[in-house]
């Protein structure tokens, strides 16, 4: 279970041998101020498998908005979490390449037979990035930090096993046990990007209960340090923030250089993705972390003497779907949305909404062919845990129509879908203006359902408008959405399928399951929670998938493809799936020499 | 002066315009929302005389166009068959307000060949056909907006020029605030309390009321100036002392006074309106999909890769310059003889 390895130690010297004993310490010194790149013996470093590259180098990355925070305690938004996964490390991390779990600050754990306890032995003589030692005071000092309910952390919740939060007990300087209430499948995934904390920092602000405001954009950059392998340099507001190389960082290549290559990192603000996909093509940046597929056929066509290269990692794991407002709690003066809420709740009038989608047209129009169908929220991405038996349906009108007459619809002469008590069938879709692909989505529907006599409205709102609408008025009829998901991991779907989770975007907060299939995925989600072996919760969850395709609490539409930019002389990279696509090894990118000395 | 060609060629270039508009039904190929699903921004139909076998035809025509494998949004004509293009030709049926109901287009071609004259949009939709029936909109609205604002306006300044005092004051102060608010980001605002479920009519008459009550204020400050002046004439001085009513000395003598700033107001807000619905199409406050609106067409042009991309895009904002400088021309016209 290690992938870390023992450096030898030094060699021993006989006594009397002042002048060679002189020279050594002459020569530690100057190795101290050349420390950064040469392995530390008593340190227990990772050692990485990746190509061997050149030190020095900057590399620019834009970012879609400013970070709001650095504090990894309180952090939410996706751009602090993305600065802050540079400067912070986890004890046990999840490869972003196998999608498997390794060790990181953890050197190894051990797992008891019932599932409930895990052993984890830190590395020893690693320091943070301002020098000081790190230790188990460090992981103690931070699960405490994560669980205490002051702190407001989204980690909590995360951490919070079977209604208990996870207890941590210190096993010597380098030991840590954590115990759960209940077993707990794939635990150890909890652990990652649970960003350990410098005791010797932090801890003052905590006991004073300010742990909040520690860590903003304006703390000036000696009182920040971590374990990841870059650390703050420079914040501009409004344009930029400058990471530079940790030279404490644990990792070295299997030559013994010390991770990470890079001198510098720049994240640069960029308002949109036009913006960023412009930035890149001028060479004002070096990676694009995730673009539209038209920006990525623009870019196509120039690939080539503009010296960078594109990837299409194939579909990744967002999912875009319909989603219909099936609240229990709906606002006050909403009749007329009770009436439309006995259509939603029909399962026939789902299906046939599903069935009248022409999903094929929508991957070629909106994605330009980059992107996958879906008809579940598993994305052929995931392909440890997708369910291949569920049924791909393609468009069809008439079966639309049997389920609509089976499920008391009839239509009139000029064609207009009518319910029992003759109103016409006519809803509205929300969706964020600023995400054309996702209106565009909702015009094609517009269209498609106009085919079997339903009249929709498009109302494209503002992002924030959408959601407040979504997740706290419940005062819509029907939405067109995304979600991502940061793990491939069914745990990670938690929130979205358990009838009580937070993300149970078509019915939140109810006190109990509203339908007996809903209750099925209750237990199947939970089961497979407290479920070791992977092959039973692999059945339990494909069964979720079926009932979801059956049932289309979601109609999910399309997934669309990864598709990363990125300059030609960057080395070791290797996008992937799984978020952050792009800088995961950061510690292992390095800028190739020949074109790094023709950069400006 | 009278039949001077700077008169009357921009109002038969507005005229024909706006006849065009109307009649879009007519003119357009194909109806606004009609998607082609497998054509997504296809440049302009190649309009041929000379087929692949370089024989000469009088008819022109044009060939089915398929998507060229492999290659981002490029398109291959297949030759094999001429699609000649016909004139008064049974298309999609339509119906021109309540009477009139037809299936014939201006000009059209066979299916499944398409004739999309300024190429089509993200849909597959036809940009021509879209254009006029968009015409429809952003034109009317300023038409209907300036009337609102200028019989608004009207009254409002004529009763703060004729009676004065209080109400003078009032009035004026209401002016300067309606001058001074952000409209704009206060119209951002109101969208997101408006209910969701209104449909394009409803959507189209608030987009109007909003622009026109929204700009009343200045029209009402110059017809007040008017009707200050001419309360002081001496013909109306006379005209009070023989007895006549308020109501007579303001139907003989002060709105006909008011008259030439009225015209030259409505020639100078009318573009202005225009330009006021498409801006608000443009940025999503207008009127809803499938409707088109030359503002909401010019919104894909927010993209980037719409905007190096797709020329023909740019086809609603290029319509807006002959009409301006119709306006533009048609309001120099009528300030001149205002002064003369």
């Amino acid at each position: 279970m290690t992938g870390a390895m023992h450096i030898p130690l030094c060699r021993r010297l006989g006594p009397g041998r002042h002048v060679l004993g002189m020279l050594l310490a002459v020569l530690s010194l100057l190795c101290t101020v050349f420390a950064a790149n040469a392995a530390n013996p008593s340190e227990e470093l990772f050692v990485t498998a990746g190509e061997t590259g050149h030190y020095g180098g900057h590399l620019v990355v834009s970012l879609r908005s400013e970070p709001k925070t650095l504090n990894p305690v309180t952090s939410i938004d996706v751009s602090s979490r993305e600065v802050i996964a540079q400067m912070t490390a986890d004890l046990i991390h999840i490869d972003r390449e196998s999608q498997q779990t390794v060790p990181a600050l953890a050197k190894s754990w051990k797992v008891s037979r019932d599932g409930l306890r895990y052993t984890l032995q830190l590395r020893r003589g690693i320091r943070f990035s301002d020098g000081v030692e790190f230790d188990a005071d460090d992981v103690i000092f931070s699960f405490k930090v994560y669980l205490d309910e002051k702190s407001n952390s989204p980690q909590r919740d995360l951490l919070t096993v079977g209604g208990k939060p996870i207890q941590v007990r210190k096993d010597g300087p380098y030991g840590v046990t954590f115990e759960l209430s209940q077993a707990y499948a794939s635990a150890e995934r909890l652990f990652d990007s649970v960003a350990i904390l410098p005791r010797h920092l932090l801890e003052k602000s905590f006991q004073e209960g300010k742990l909040g405001q520690a860590w903003t954009l304006s703390t000036p950059p000696e009182q920040i340090a971590g374990l990841g392998p870059f650390r703050l340099k420079q914040y501009v507001a409004g344009q930029r923030m400058v990471l530079e190389r940790n030279p404490y960082y644990w990792k070295s290549d299997h030559r013994g250089n010390r991770l990470p290559y890079l001198t510098e990192v720049t994240f640069l603000f960029v308002p949109n993705e036009d913006a960023e996909v412009l930035r890149f093509e001028a060479g004002e940046t070096d990676v694009v972390n995730r673009m539209g597929a038209e920006n990525y056929a623009v870019l196509a066509g120039e690939q080539g003497d503009h010296g960078f290269h594109l990837h299409d990692l194939g579909p990744s794991l967002e999912y875009n779907f319909l989603v219909f407002n099936l609240n229990a709690q709906t606002p006050a003066p909403a009749k007329d949305l009770r009436q439309k809420q006995s259509w939603f709740r029909d399962v026939k009038f789902r299906q046939a909404i599903s069935a009248a989608i022409d999903r094929e047209a929508m991957t070629r129009i909106v994605y330009h062919g980059m992107g996958t169908p879906l008809w579940t929220h598993v994305t052929p991405a995931n392909r440890l845990w997708l369910d291949t038996k569920v049924a791909h349906p393609a468009r069809s009108i008439e079966h639309a129509w049997d389920l609509l007459r089976a499920a008391g619809f009839s239509r009139r002469a000029d064609g207009t879908l009518i319910d029992r008590t003759s109103t016409p069938v006519e809803f509205t879709i929300l969706t964020s203006a600023s995400n054309s692909q996702r209106t565009q989505m909702a015009t094609m529907i517009q269209q498609d359902l106009k085919d079997i006599g339903v009249r929709v409205q498009v109302v494209p709102l503002e992002f924030r408008a959408v959601l407040d609408r979504v997740f706290q008025t419940h005062d819509y009829e029907a939405a067109v959405m995304g979600l991502g998901t940061g793990d491939v991991d069914p745990n990670a779907q938690m929130n979205v399928w358990l009838s009580s989770g937070d993300d149970h975007l078509w019915n939140l907060g109810a006190a109990q399951p509203a339908t007996v299939w809903e209750a099925d995925i209750d237990r199947l989600m939970k089961q497979q929670l407290s479920t070791l072996k992977f092959e039973q919760r692999k059945r339990l969850y494909d069964r979720v998938q079926e009932i979801e395709a059956e049932n289309l609490p979601l109609i999910c539409l399309v997934s669309p493809n990864l598709l990363v930019g990125v300059r030609a002389h960057v080395g070791n990279f290797k996008p992937v799936v799984l978020d952050p696509h792009t800088l995961w090894n950061s510690d292992e990118l390095f800028l190739i020499e020949d074109q790094r000395a023709a950069k400006p | 002066m009278r039949a001077s060609p700077r008169l009357w060629l921009p109002a038969l270039c507005l005229g024909t315009v706006h006849v065009v508009v109307l009649l879009a039904a007519f003119f357009a190929p194909y109806d606004y929302s009609e998607q082609d699903r497998s054509l997504p921004f296809a440049p302009p139909t190649r309009i041929h005389f000379v087929d692949a076998q370089d024989r000469f035809h009088f008819q022109p025509f044009v060939y089915r166009r398929v998507e060229h494998a492999g290659q981002f949004r490029g398109y291959e004509e297949v030759t094999e068959t001429r699609y000649p293009i016909r004139f008064f030709f049974h298309g999609a049926a339509y119906r021109l307000g309540s009477l009139l109901s037809s299936d014939r287009h201006l000009f059209g071609v066979e299916m499944p060949a398409r004739i999309s004259l300024m190429g089509t949009d993200a849909y597959g939709r036809d940009v021509f056909s879209r254009l006029l029936y968009g015409g429809q909109i952003s034109l009317f609205a300023g038409l209907l907006a300036t009337t609102l604002s200028l019989l608004a306006g009207t009254s409002l300044g004529i009763m703060a020029g004729f009676y004065g005092t209080w109400l003078d004051a009032a009035i004026m102060r209401l002016a300067e605030l309606f001058l001074a608010l952000p409209w704009l980001y206060l119209l951002f605002a109101i969208r997101a309390f408006l209910p969701l479920h209104i449909s394009p009519a409803q959507a189209f008459l608030l987009v109007i009321a909003v622009i026109g009550l929204v700009g009343w204020a200045r029209p009402a400050r110059l017809v007040r100036g008017v009707a200050l002046s001419a309360r002081e004439r001496a013909y109306v001085r006379a005209a009070r002392g023989f007895g006549a009513s308020d109501l007579y000395l303001l139907r003989r003598h002060i709105l006909p006074q008011t008259q030439g700033v009225i015209f030259t107001q409505a020639a100078l807000l009318i573009p202005q309106y225009v330009l006021a619905e498409v801006t608000l199409s443009f940025l999503g406050l207008g009127i809803g999909e499938p409707v088109p609106s030359w503002g909401s067409m010019l919104a894909s042009l927010q993209q980037y890769h719409v905007l190096v991309g797709c020329w023909w895009m740019f086809f609603p904002g290029l319509m807006l310059i002959p009409i301006f400088m119709s306006y533009g021309q048609l309001s120099d016209v009528l300030q001149e003889r205002l002064q003369s």
